[in-house]
């Protein structure tokens, strides 16, 4: 049993949880995930590993209720445990391997997309721990749905630029406004963007970027059962190429990964009641690519 | 009763099992078992011995069935198996034990795997449970994977004194004996649940929730965990895709991930909450025992299935029972078929598929005649789900993650089959991850060899 520490509810729909996994912790990097399962029936549910404590032992997750896994999920408290906590899982970022010296050379842009501001987290710690600076753009529909500013604030400071789909918090636009914004008027230059949130989000930002002829890394989110390799429901095409995102990702270049594909394939379990159900409960925080709003 | 032929074994019937998960085959009782075990000639040059891949003492084990001496029949098994009641029900005892017993050249061949179920059932029913060693050594041996090789290789070492852990990725222990092969061929709860008990009895430690490459590395067991020796039996769990347009369409499944679904996460049970989308009419490609594992699970799921397959009945390499089986409980078999295309709709979702006849030609490498298109005779199919049942290969996670362990060229652990040595100091492998999708039985003599092995480099460090 892995014992859940702290859970909180951060925002609307939106959960963090300290969860105590000694072996986990020891060994993850950042861009890795964990699969959890709650109890004996439970679905195996991938999450990505937000932030961890070697010495502590424990691991940080944060998500988003979406469907029943997660909204039964979100009930569990501080005290309460998983059944399963598998991880780390995937491959770490492209820069916990690279070379620092050269790491160091190159000019780096997050986009984070409402809960995928989570992954963006440890990747942002990760560079600045290693003396590295980086420009951290957040976009969420609305101010409610602003995860973990406080937290990339104390690290990225005036680095960090927030942005929401309705103008209710600091600017209105997307994470794509904002990037256009400080590459076509503000003069920046990056060598290299990462790009974390909803499908149709990491779509939008991989236009621009190709546009803009940044280099782009995605971390994909398809549905999974084992997270080993052993079953290929998370198999994508990236160029012509298919991947298991579970061992050769998340992480992809993201000029190479057909998202069309991608978002029809993350439908295959939601049935058309369930996607109007869907659609009905997040109201204003619905996240699009669920096929039935029409991306929205 | 016809001495030329076996004792019939009851079985469910056909129209009642192929709706519910049930166990098919009901086994033998104990006036069955000794009566088939009557026809055992005892023969002095028994051929079947070799036949097994173990070298269970067969004539020996089946007097004591006729004899009524159970316990003593299982005692015999133990020597030599350590899973008898899973082997019992999936050898493919047709090409090994009983393929070439004497009975079989005018009659039927002495129903060997029925009657090793029976005792191994016989000999849960009634508690007993092999015995473990007296004392431990001191030596820490770390088993990578708990499927067939691994708990054999566990057990083994265990007996001999080990400290042993395993270290399995999934939630729970058992390999392709409890994500992949299904209930109704193999129970979970009754049959392999109490195997992998049986195993911790002996002492070895199994933790699940660990991927090897990932949680931890091999260097990492011998250098920081303390482990003398690493025995990898990590299977061949990496599906293959036919690379045709139209594959990663939403309703294609491996049939890993369909029977993982299905038989690791219970998803035909509605109390689990991990879905499997029921089916009208579903197409299984390829021929082989996943494949056949696969349709019954499709077709006991309420579609109408299609066993869409490259060459000939002759050539289908499943076991013969689940293929009578399978044709028993009404599974449509396309022989000489392949596909081309799979055809879906703007959303994606699979609306047929497109299948060109095949003829056998000369034959290749394998000896089996090579399949070759029919021009002109492509024809669609409506289906709504498309499983691809291709055969598998060892996952790249160990290999990649393992500084000097020496791989083939197809992706499988180079090791010594009397030994399991691998090219790297203090490490065995064995099973699926060194030959490829195999056998259970296979795998488990090698998971034995890799103890011996281990064992002889641990007793002279
Ligand atoms: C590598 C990876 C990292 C992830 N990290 C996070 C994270 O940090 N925070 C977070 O909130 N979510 C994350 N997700 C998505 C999360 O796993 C899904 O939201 C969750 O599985 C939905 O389950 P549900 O039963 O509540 O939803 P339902 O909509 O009821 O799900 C139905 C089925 O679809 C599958 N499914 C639905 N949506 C997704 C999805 N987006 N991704 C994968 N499977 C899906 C589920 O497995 C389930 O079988 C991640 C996914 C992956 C693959
Ligand atoms: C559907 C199906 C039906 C079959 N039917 C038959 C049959 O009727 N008769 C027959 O004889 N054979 C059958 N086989 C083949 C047989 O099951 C295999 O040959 C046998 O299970 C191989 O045993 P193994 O111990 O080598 O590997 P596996 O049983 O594959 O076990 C390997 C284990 O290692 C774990 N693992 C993998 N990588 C790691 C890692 N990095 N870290 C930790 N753990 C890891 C896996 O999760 C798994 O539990 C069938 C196979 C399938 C898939
Ligand atoms: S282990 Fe398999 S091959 Fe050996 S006797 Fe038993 S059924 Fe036959
Ligand atoms: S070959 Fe057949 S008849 Fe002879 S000992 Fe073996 S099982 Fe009995
Ligand atoms: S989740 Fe099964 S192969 Fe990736």
């Amino acid at each position: 049993m892995y014992k859940i520490l702290k859970a909180e509810n951060i925002a609307d729909k939106i959960y963090l949880m300290d969860v105590e996994a000694p072996r986990v912790a020891s060994h993850c990097e950042p861009g890795q995930f964990v699969i959890v399962k709650m109890d004996e029936k439970g679905e195996r549910i991938p999450l990505t590993i937000c932030d961890y404590d070697r010495e502590k032992g424990t691991i940080t997750i944060v998500f988003q209720t979406v469907g029943a896994s997660t909204e039964k999920m979100a009930k569990l408290k501080a005290g309460d445990s998983f059944q399963d906590f598998v991880g780390p899982l995937g491959r770490p970022s492209e820069m916990v391997e690279e070379d620092l010296e050269e790491l160091k050379k190159k000019k780096i842009v997050f986009v984070a997309g409402g809960v995928g501001t989570a992954p963006v987290f440890p990747q942002v710690k990760w560079l600045y721990a290693h003396g590295i600076e980086c420009d951290v753009i957040v976009g969420a529909k609305n101010k409610d749905l602003i995860i973990l500013e406080d937290e990339l604030r104390a690290i990225a400071g005036d680095n960090l630029y927030i942005t929401t789909d309705d103008g209710s918090y600091v600017r209105k636009g997307m994470g794509t406004d904002v990037l256009k914004d400080l590459v076509n008027n503000q003069g920046k230059k990056y060598d290299r963007c990462i790009a974390i949130g909803p499908l149709i989000m990491m779509k939008f930002v991989c236009l621009l970027t190709k546009e803009l002829g940044i280099p782009t890394i995605v971390s994909m989110n398809p549905i999974m059962v084992d997270g080993t390799g052993m079953c290929g429901a998370c198999r994508l095409q990236v160029g012509d190429e298919i991947k298991f995102a579970c061992v050769d990702g998340p992480e992809f270049d993201g000029h190479l990964v057909d998202f069309d594909q991608a978002m029809k394939r993350q439908q295959t379990y939601k049935t058309e009641e369930g996607r109007a159900m869907l659609k009905l409960q997040e109201g204003d925080t619905h996240h699009g690519g669920c096929g039935n709003c029409g991306n929205d | 009763m016809d001495v030329m032929k076996k004792v019939p074994v009851r079985e469910q019937d056909p129209n009642v099992r192929n709706k519910n998960f049930d166990e098919v085959c009901l086994g033998y009782n104990l006036e069955e078992a000794k009566a088939e075990a009557s026809r055992c000639l005892n023969c002095k040059n028994a051929r079947c011995i070799q036949g097994c891949p173990v070298s269970i003492n067969i004539p020996k084990f089946i007097a004591e069935v006729k004899e009524g001496n159970i316990a003593e029949a299982y005692n015999v098994i133990s020597e030599s198996s350590a899973l008898p009641a899973v082997c019992g029900r999936v050898c493919p005892q047709e090409s090994q034990c009983e393929g070439v017993c004497v009975r079989g050249i005018k009659g039927e061949s002495v129903s060997i795997g029925k009657l090793e179920r029976f005792v191994a059932d016989w000999a849960r029913e009634n508690g007993i449970t092999p015995k473990g060693a007296d004392k431990k050594n001191g030596k820490k041996v770390a088993v990578i994977g708990s499927g067939p090789s691994g708990l054999t290789c566990a057990g083994d070492l265990a007996k001999l004194g080990y400290d042993v852990t395993i270290f399995e990725a999934l939630h729970e222990a058992g390999g392709v004996l409890v994500y992949g092969i299904p209930e109704f061929r193999l129970p979970k709860q009754t049959v392999v649940a109490a195997e992998v008990e049986n195993v911790k009895k002996l002492g070895v430690k199994i933790e699940t929730n660990v991927v090897i490459g990932r949680s931890m590395t091999i260097d990492q067991l011998l250098n920081d965990e303390g482990f003398d020796a690493v025995y990898i039996g990590s299977g061949a769990g990496l599906p293959r895709f036919m690379g045709i347009p139209g594959e990663n369409a939403n309703e294609v499944f491996s049939a890993n991930e369909y029977l993982t679904r299905s038989n690791l996460m219970k998803a035909f049970d509605d109390e689990y909450d991990t879905p499997i989308a029921r089916f009208k009419k579903v197409a299984v490609v390829g021929g082989g025992n996943v494949a056949m594992d696969a349709a019954r699970t499709a077709l006991r799921l309420g579609a109408e299935v299609h066993v869409i397959y490259r060459r000939s009945l002759e050539e289908l390499p499943a076991r013969a029972e689940e293929v009578h089986h399978a044709k028993e409980e009404g599974i449509i078999f396309d022989l000489l078929q392949n596909p081309t295309e799979i055809l879906t709709d703007d959303k994606g979702n699979v609306t047929g598929i497109k299948v060109i006849k095949m003829e056998l030609g000369e034959p290749d490498e394998s000896g089996r005649r090579r399949p070759i298109e029919i021009p002109g005779s492509e024809y669609e199919m409506d289906v709504d789900a498309v499983i691809m049942s291709l055969g598998t290969s060892p996952n790249p996670l160990i290999s990649s993650t393992t500084k000097g362990l020496e791989i083939n060229k197809r992706k499988c652990i180079v090791a010594e089959e009397e030994t399991g040595k691998t090219s790297k100091t203090a490490v065995y492998a064995g099973g699926d991850a060194v030959t490829g999708a195999a056998t259970v039985i296979l795998a488990m003599g090698a998971g034995k060899a890799g103890a011996k092995g281990i064992h002889e480099f641990l007793s002279n460090n």
